[in-house]
């Protein structure tokens, strides 16, 4: 039986009839067509598929679409504005917060989700906010890194970088 | 995976909630914060024939201390209690578990309620909530009954909840003065059960001896356990080194721990010892300074 939500992605509205069992990670990839989002697991463990719902960072594997009808979702499609990078998306550029990037959308979306509740977290703080995130390749200690220079980047802090635009390749090392 | 086909019913109050309960019974299940029944459901280990969304429901999310009872609504997420400054002031038992439930994803959807309703063996509020002797409040057809949370947790994922009944609320008594607790977890990564944990909550008499002792066991039985012998050993007791050793031995022996991945049958049950040690002595610092 189907049944009739909306949400809203990115700022954008979505409607669409929809199973019950639809997972939101589907209807965000697959109804939405917005691929960002990351499945990496069939156990809720890895949080690729992590999505910012109503402010609140969580994994869109281990939600119904139903249950989300009515609300406000954000992925990584819509961390750049205007044709800038965020300051998270520069600071993981920047730090190499990634290598394979299978991870990065939900690292993203779980340190932006920190920064906005603590704009000047300790890097502990930072290790326990992308504790429900896995990564296979960094080791963590650059994405560590990254997070507290978006920070940084984030409070106006001093080297921040210039415009680093989407779509061009990464810098030179 | 992709769970079995349902029907979707999201009821707008518990009086709602009860009646579709009532209507569908064992074909039925509540959804909450999801993140027990769905990783269930999409292995098929659960397949409910009606999910009923108790996330619309106004007014269950409140955290707020009533008439000597600190109330927890059914959909305060662990989250909630983990960053709530009430919680952190004045419940550091509650506030020490909320820090280990899960990981911080889970911990934005995942319910205390609903960690009890699931009644995991490994799930860290049932141990809290012993020790802090909490009670469960249902809604069913005939209106609210209480249940102690020692009666409300029956058996491995099995409560004394009917069909259709409905968790609304869990309890805890506001403790007195000279109160303390603690959560001590030993988990092999982070986000993960507990290999063993341990519950305490004390509340010290004017001289300093114990009055009150609530010990809860978790990951060490095919239940929440109480460690009711070593509640026994410290009441009247001054809590000095000695006394907490005692316990902490009669806790281990309450312990009914088997040998899995996490570790050895004789691993567990000596990490209840060196847990209650670690728990009482934080929770009698933390009493003394209440
Ligand atoms: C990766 C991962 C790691 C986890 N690690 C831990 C951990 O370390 N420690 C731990 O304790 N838990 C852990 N959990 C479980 C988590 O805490 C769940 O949130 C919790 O067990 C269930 O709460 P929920 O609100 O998500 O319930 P749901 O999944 O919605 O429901 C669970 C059960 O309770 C019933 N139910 C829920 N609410 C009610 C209600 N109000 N009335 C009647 N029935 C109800 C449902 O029908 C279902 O049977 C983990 C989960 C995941 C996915
Ligand atoms: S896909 Fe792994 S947690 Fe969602
Ligand atoms: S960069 Fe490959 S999984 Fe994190």
């Amino acid at each position: 039986m189907g049944h009739r939500i909306a949400v809203t992605i990115n700022g954008q509205r979505y409607e669409a009839e929809v199973e019950p069992r639809l997972l939101l990670v589907h209807f965000i990839r697959e109804v939405a067509g917005l691929t960002g989002t990351h499945i990496g697991c069939d156990t809720t463990s890895c949080g690729a598929c992590t999505v910012i719902l109503n402010g609140k960072p969580i994994k869109s594997c281990t939600m119904f679409a139903v249950q989300a009808d009515g609300s406000e979702i954000r992925t990584v499609e819509g961390l750049a504005q205007n044709g800038e990078f965020h300051p998270i998306q520069k600071a993981f550029w920047e730090c190499h917060g990634l290598q394979c990037g299978y991870c990065t959308p939900g690292m993203l979306m779980a340190g932006v989700a920190l920064l906005e509740r603590n704009p000047n977290p300790t890097e502990d703080e930072v290790r326990r906010a992308i504790s429900g995130n896995l990564c296979r390749c960094t080791g963590y200690q650059n994405i560590v890194k990254s997070i507290l220079r978006a920070a940084e980047m984030m409070r106006g802090g001093a080297g921040v970088a210039s415009g680093s635009p989407v779509g061009r390749g990464s810098p030179a090392q | 995976m992709i769970p079995a086909a349902f029907e979707y019913v999201a009821p707008r109050s518990v009086a709602e909630a009860v009646a579709l309960l009532r209507q569908h019974s064992y074909d039925a299940k509540v959804i909450a914060g999801g993140q027990s029944l769905i990783p269930m459901m999409r292995f098929r280990m659960a397949q409910p024939k009606v999910l009923v969304d108790i996330g619309r429901i106004p007014g269950l999310d409140y955290l707020r201390e009533e008439d000597g009872y600190l109330r927890i609504g059914a959909l305060v997420r662990h989250a909630t209690m983990e960053h709530s400054p009430l919680i952190q002031e004045r419940y550091p038992l509650l506030a020490a578990t909320a820090r280990v439930v899960a990981d911080p994803l889970v911990r934005n959807l995942g319910t205390v309620a609903g960690s009890l309703v699931h009644a995991d063996p490994a799930g860290d509020w049932a141990a809290a909530m012993m020790a802090a002797r909490a009670q469960v409040v249902v809604a069913g057809p005939d209106g609210e009954r209480v249940i102690g949370i020692d009666d409300f947790l029956v058996d491995t994922f099995t409560t004394a909840l009917e069909p259709d009944e409905l968790v609304v609320e869990v309890r805890v008594p506001i403790p007195g003065p000279r109160s303390g607790g603690d959560y001590q977890k030993i988990e092999r990564k982070v986000g993960d059960f507990a290999t063993a944990a341990v519950a305490v909550q004390v509340t010290l008499d004017e001289a300093g001896r114990c009055q009150q002792a609530g010990i809860g066991l978790c990951a060490v039985g095919p239940i929440t356990l109480r460690a009711a012998a070593a509640e026994e050993a410290l009441v009247g007791q001054p809590l000095d080194e000695a006394t907490i050793r005692k316990a902490a031995a009669l806790a281990a022996e309450a312990a009914q721990p088997t040998s899995d991945t996490r570790g050895s049958a004789e691993y567990k049950r000596d990490m209840v010892r060196v847990l209650t040690i670690r728990a009482l002595r934080s929770a009698a610092a933390r009493a003394l300074k209440a």
